[in-house]
């Protein structure tokens, strides 16, 4: 494949659009309140939708009795899991979720029934009357309890019982390594669950085109996904829905399941024909969740004399919640990345994710990765103190290359872990600081990876992971369209800019057009921070081919070789003598006289991955960005606060396309980093088991949920490191998720620096720190890691010791049967 | 969206029409205020009257008389940044601006008035949830259930006093002014709360609190209230302490009242503190810690807010420590 | 699922007359409504967002006879021919206001969800101090929730904007400093 990074014809001394801290292509619409999110969506006509959900928290679903509700003033129709037989889920291997739920409720708050009516209080109200009789079954309440509950099961899919899915993988022998390591360390850690607490709660809007073809318009991050999955479900020809994904006020990923209300309005809409609105509540947020995965793990690692680590090993625990979302990805989450940071001779992964009754647990900002990049981090900062060597220098040393393979058959292409590392280092005074700030202050350090991208596609399919559409019209405008979904990350604008850059255009006058699977190309969705490599590389192309077109006329035009034609400020020129040239306009006029009307497209699908065994398809990506943070922290014994005076963070970007956003998405995922580390929690609370079998969300609230507000935020300090990446746009690598991972094993490190204990979890509350300076051991954090049934291991030997990136003891692929890629159905 | 139900409104231009209305109607109607507290309520179904009586058309709530020498009586519709932002208020009583500066945000500071602050309704985790979630754990004691369920074999209700002024106006020794149809009383601060998650209020469902008398500042006089919380704003107390010395010459103490809230149904004295105090020197690090012993003896905070208990009370001691060397200095 | 409740109130309708961003609004709406479902349903007014309906989140802020509220918790019966400001009424024509101008360009606003209320409160701060320390800024913000910018680009859009306003010169958007990388790879 030929290298992205700098497209076009000639290098480039410099950038018209790239780089440049433009103001964002769609800002202007945010500053005056015109950008309009799925609920600012009105039609003459309108009626409101309200769910009905589950008040007990595991149950069979008995009867549902609709007729009062029905009955009551103003209703217009109430729909229920009858309506609604075709099961669906983000995934193929774990389509568990009903639109309504039919034979049972898995959670309190599993929707139940809708009901549509001519305002949204009357269809509160109608909601209430409808009367649904269960019977209870036991309450399964966390993972040790999944594990030891195998009947009743939540689900009658999964592994066994109530485990929904275990995986082991050995990436070489670990235990060899480990018998003869020079040191041998164990640590246990927990990461507690989060809810994304995006501003903007869901809401769908659901109607009937004139035509009489169904549109949902929805805060979706999924377009293309969600019309699959409401093809099927409706039973309705693909091409007979569109879906529009409005610009969403934040997903950070709990936005990419599809979700039944989405489904259950337009079904709604096709009823009554009416356009029909549901807007959820924050409470309602906190029930569709699909959150980070509170996981609890243990790892265990062999280092040699030198340092070096010779085998690790990783064993997860996740609490999966109520249904398997992107479950089954994360579990892989967990283990993946954990080796494109730090060379590792040998590899050990066992995974496990339980179901249980509460909200489904799915992808938030790192999906899987921030939970054992945490265990990690923390890990080597005890080994380093062991070994007496300095926690950034042993990083620095410890990198691994670019171009390399990891032992787990990641493909590792450009890395900036060490000038990340060198930077907060140099940029925090860590070598004159570290372990010299007096009892109360301290410095922590960490770094950390993310992909730029999933490899593999949600379902199975050889077909582009994104696409992009081109239209130049002949008075000089251009429209891009693309099926991205913007949730605030800035997707909007990097299409933009890259179209820009490419024709020589100022990217304001670029319109865009995102987000609609009937105006523009599959583009997969806004997650695994894949936009601005995937669509931003089909852009490139698009653009680049409509540059073809409009340089061979300018050059028949102007009488001169095409490769001397250049493109700036609107002007398409000679480069050798600027002043020739011709207008955008006129050179679009002359393409469109020479070979027709002007349109373009353009596509990109990532290189396959080398791994080849089952589990696999989850983590190899086109590129990998990285971070490294320093953070400093003052913490009071009196009360065991811990206050974060500063953050050094510094960001592996590959080309920053433009750095005020790339500053801002920083700036977010450090916010968002340290929420986690100090006080965010998705927590339930089980009422004492004799008197009830309630299993609630203790603080489904923006006020109880706790998330840093302006007066929490501390200074932060962003560096950029731009090394182009062959495999990205103009070389740029992601920036909407890694800078988020290295922040809260930072604090942790930083508060043992500071106070000399150990929180092995997050959030690092006042009553941990608290503790842990009380104890003996001056630690706090879990125990001993529970006793999961791992299924046999895959074997899968690294590059090193003569694998071939498959598993010894599976079938080979190629002696499977074939896989047909899915069809959709008509 | 979070919805109202639906409900009449009254809008009385004078105190007299509003107590006939709320005489009339009886527990079926509930008197707003900033709405801060009661509108919140009422979109969780945790109350839902069917006339609200708003009282902003009624300029005597709003009247201020006196002045810090005397003694000034603030309208109990006075708003919280109101007093926050008094230079002459802070002067005299610093616990009381100092309170209101850090009650949840600055646009609910501007809607919140000092009365309602005063009559906040008790807050619990398991009460101060949406209706669909209370109906999951079969309600509580407090509203619609029987149980209370952060101790399970209580008879009374454990919902927590989660006002900042309330245990700075009783330390102050304001009082405030009670109206009703049947005519007016004035109690101490201290005797308007009572110590019980349901019952905690001493006003009469009847009757509007009127006004808040400050009395003047003795010589020597010093107050100071310290808030704790998890963030720098939005959140309640899950502790507050506030404390008013008098000192005489050379700085001994003469006397001191001291009351926690955000520990429990009500703001609770530190007695034995307060009295522990007379006679002695702030300045000495032991007194401190003497009087934050005793201080958070009265704190029995229960699993029912943000934090967990056993930290709350230890950071008792803590923040009486801290109340009484903010006031040395 | 349903508890007892009183005799429900019957459906009754407000005339409300007020002013909005400086003109004279009228609307036939219904009684229970509060200023932000009136100014978002009866007005079409969409600009002013909503996060949670109870007050803890501050994307409903307005300025409400010139104060700083939250109009989740504004019950609408009580804003009879009262003034309301929103962020359409941030700017007097076609021109940005300044404060909107400097969260377009120092990245203020990514999805743009939380801009409206952060420029109300902004705004409501910049007219009473233009010349706010940061210490200042932050806390006039404090009760507004945004859960993309970490706050740092909003501080130095409203710190750009206080300047414009009085006349001075304002700096362009705070750039991060940018390090050369040299770990390069072949593509593939």
């Amino acid at each position: 494949m030929a290298d992205r990074s700098e497209r076009g014809p000639g290098p480039r001394a410099s950038f018209g659009a790239v780089g440049k801290p433009l103001r964002r292509v769609d800002g202007r619409a945010k500053v005056t309140g015109e950008t309009r999110f799925a609920d600012d969506l009105s039609m003459p006509g309108m009626l409101f939708m309200k769910l009905a959900r589950a008040s007990v928290p595991h149950a069979r679903i008995l009867e549902v009795d609709a007729s009062r509700a029905l009955a009551a003033e103003g209703v217009r129709a109430v729909l229920t899991g009858k309506e609604f037989p075709v099961p669906f889920g983000i995934l193929p291997v774990s389509q568990d979720e009903h639109a309504l739920c039919t034979d049972k409720v898995r959670f309190v708050g599993d929707p139940v029934a809708a009901v549509v009516a001519a305002d949204e209080l009357a269809a509160e109200e109608a909601a209430r009357l409808v009367a649904v009789r269960y019977e209870p079954l036991p309450t399964i309440a966390s993972p040790e309890e999944a594990l030891a509950t195998p009947e009743p099961r939540i689900h009658d899919h999964g592994d066994a019982g109530n485990v929904h899915k275990a995986v082991a993988l050995d990436f070489g022998d670990v235990p060899g390594a480990l018998a003869s390591a020079e040191h041998v360390f164990e640590d246990h850690f927990f990461y507690q669950g989060s809810n994304h607490l995006a501003l903007e709660q869901h809401a769908t809007l659901a109607y009937l085109d004139p035509d009489g073809r169904v549109v949902i318009a929805s805060s979706t991050q999924v377009p293309h996904y969600l019309h699959r999955a409401a093809a099927r479900v409706l039973g309705l020809p693909p091409a007979g829905i569109r879906i529009i994904a409005q610009p969403q006020g934040g997903g950070f990923g709990g936005k990419t399941d599809l979700f039944g209300h989405e489904i259950v309005a337009a079904k709604a809409a096709l009823i009554t024909g009416r356009p029909v609105k549901i807007s959820l509540t924050r409470e309602e947020v906190f029930y569709c969740h699909r959150g980070r995965h509170p996981v609890r793990m243990r790892m265990r690692t062999g280092v040699g004399k030198d340092g070096r680590i010779l085998g690790h090993s990783v064993e997860t625990l996740l609490d999966g919640g109520a249904y398997g979302s992107y479950g089954v990805a994360s579990t892989f989450y967990t283990g993946a990345l954990e080796t494109v940071t730090y060379r590792m001779e040998r590899y050990r992964f066992r995974g496990c994710r339980t179901f249980t009754n509460k909200p489904p647990c799915g992808p938030k900002r790192g999906h899987g990765t921030p939970q054992p990049r945490f265990g990690l981090e923390v890990h080597l900062d005890k080994i380093c103190e062991r070994l007496g060597r300095d926690p950034a220098e042993w990083r620095i040393e410890n990198a691994v290359e670019a171009g390399s393979l990891t032992a787990n058959w990641m493909k590792v292409r450009t890395i900036g872990l060490k000038e990340c590392l060198e930077a907060v280092v140099a940029a925090s005074g860590w070598k004159q600081r570290f372990r010299r700030l007096g009892r109360g202050r301290g410095l922590g350090i960490a770094s950390s990876a993310y992909m730029c991208g999933a490899g593999l596609p949600i379902y199975f399919n050889d077909m582009p992971h994104s696409g992009v559409q081109l239209l130049l019209d002949r008075g000089g405008g251009v429209t891009v369209s693309c099926g991205a979904a913007e949730v605030g990350q800035g997707s909007d604008n990097v299409l933009a800019v890259i179209v820009a850059e490419v024709l020589g255009l100022h990217p304001a006058d670029v319109r865009v057009v995102t987000g609609d699977t009937a105006l523009g190309p599959v583009d997969l969705g806004s997650y695994s921070s894949r936009v601005t490599l995937m669509m931003g590389n089909a852009a490139v192309e698009a653009a680049t081919r409509a540059r073809e077109r409009l340089a061979a006329a300018a050059a028949a035009r102007l009488e001169v070789p095409a490769e001397r034609i250049g493109f700036g400020e609107g002007r398409v020129f000679d480069v050798s003598d600027p002043d020739r040239g011709l207008s955008f306009a006129e050179a679009v006029q002359r393409a469109e006289a020479a070979g027709g009307t002007v349109g373009t497209v353009g596509s990109y699908r990532p290189p396959p991955p080398p791994s080849r065994y089952k589990g696999g398809g989850v983590g190899p990506s086109p590129a990998y960005s990285y971070s490294a943070a320093v953070v400093e922290v003052e913490v009071d014994e009196a009360t065991g606060v811990v206050r974060v005076a500063k953050v050094w963070i510094a960001h592996d970007i590959g080309r920053a396309l433009n750095p005020v956003l790339v500053r801002g998405q920083v700036e977010g995922s450090v916010y968002m980093g340290l929420g986690e580390a100090l006080m965010e929690e998705q927590e339930f609370r089980r009422l004492p088991p004799r008197l009830s079998r309630a299993l609630v969300h203790q603080a489904p609230s923006m006020l109880e949920y706790k998330s840093p507000g302006t007066l929490d935020m501390p200074e932060v300090e962003t560096i950029l490191v731009e090394g182009p990446e062959p495999n990205g746009p103009f070389g740029a690598k992601e920036v909407g998720q890694g800078p988020l991972l290295p922040i809260p094993p930072a604090v942790a490190n930083a508060v043992y620096d500071a106070v000399r204990v150990r929180v092995d979890e997050v959030p690092i509350t006042p009553e941990k720190v608290l503790a842990a300076l009380d104890s003996a051991s001056r630690r706090y954090g879990p125990g001993e890691f529970p006793s999961v049934p791992w299924p046999e291991p895959l074997l899968v030997p690294p590059p090193w010791e003569g694998g071939d990136g498959g598993a010894l003891n599976e079938p080979k692929r190629k002696d499977r049967p074939a896989r047909r890629p899915e069809a959709v159905k008509p | 969206m979070m919805r109202l139900p639906r409900f009449r409104y009254l809008a009385p231009r004078s105190l007299a029409e509003a107590v006939a209305a709320l005489g009339d109607l009886g527990p079926d109607a509930a008197p707003l205020a900033g709405g801060t507290d009661l509108l919140p309520n009422m979109k969780r179904r945790q109350q839902t009257p069917a006339t609200v009586v708003g009282l902003r058309g009624i300029a005597d709530l709003r009247a201020r008389s006196g002045d810090p020498g005397r003694g000034l009586a603030l309208g109990a519709m006075t708003s919280l940044s109101e007093i926050e932002r008094d230079a002459a208020l802070a002067a005299a009583w610093p616990a009381l601006a100092r309170a209101a500066s850090l009650v949840a945000t600055p646009p609910l500071r501007n809607m919140g008035t000092v009365g309602g602050n005063l009559c906040l309704d008790t807050r619990c985790s398991y009460y101060d949830q949406n209706q669909e979630w209370r109906e999951a754990i079969g309600f509580c004691m407090k509203k619609d259930g029987e149980v209370c369920w952060v101790a399970p074999g209580s008879k009374r209700c454990w919902a927590v006093s989660s006002s900042d002024t309330a245990p700075v106006l009783c330390a102050l020794e304001a009082e405030v002014t009670l109206v009703s149809r049947s005519g007016e009383r004035r109690v101490p601060v201290a005797d308007l709360f009572a110590d019980d998650g349901i019952r905690h209020l001493s006003r009469r469902p009847d009757e509007v609190l009127a006004s808040v008398h400050l009395p003047p500042p003795a010589a020597g006089e010093r107050s100071t209230y310290q808030k704790l919380r998890r963030r720098g704003s939005f959140d309640f107390p899950v502790l507050g302490v506030a404390a008013r010395v008098r000192l005489g010459k050379g700085g001994a103490v003469e006397s001191a009242r001291i009351f926690v809230g955000g520990v429990g149904s009500r703001p609770h004295e530190a007695r034995a503190a307060g009295e522990f105090l007379a006679g002695r020197g702030l300045g000495d690090a032991e007194v401190v810690r003497e009087a934050a012993r005793l201080a958070a003896q009265v704190a029995k905070p229960l699993q029912n807010t943000d934090f967990s208990l056993g930290w709350r009370k230890r950071m008792t001691r803590e923040y009486v420590a801290r109340a009484l060397r903010d006031l040395a200095r | 699922m349903e508890r007892a409740v009183a005799a429900p109130v019957p459906r009754e309708k407000l005339r409300l007359a007020l002013s909005v961003n400086g003109e004279a609004r009228e609307v036939l709406t219904e009684s229970w409504k509060t200023l932000l479902e009136v100014l978002r349903e009866d007005l079409g007014l969409t600009g002013t967002k909503h996060g949670c309906e109870l007050g803890e989140c501050g994307a409903c802020a307005v300025l409400l006879d010139g104060e700083l509220v939250l109009s989740c918790l504004v019950a609408a019966v009580e804003c009879q021919g009262r003034s309301v400001t929103t962020v359409e009424g941030l700017r007097d024509g076609p021109e940005l206001h300044p404060l909107q101008a400097a969260f377009a360009d120092h990245g203020a606003a990514q999805c743009g969800y939380c801009t409206p209320g952060m420029l109300v409160a902004a705004r409501w701060l910049l007219d009473r101090k233009p010349d706010a320390t940061r210490a200042e800024i932050a806390e006039a913000l404090s009760g507004q929730l945004c859960r993309c910018t970490g706050y740092l680009q909003i501080f130095e859009a409203v710190e750009a904007a206080g300047r414009v306003m009085r006349g001075l010169p304002a700096p362009g958007p705070r750039l991060p400093e940018v390090h050369r990388g040299s770990s390069h790879g072949r593509s593939e």
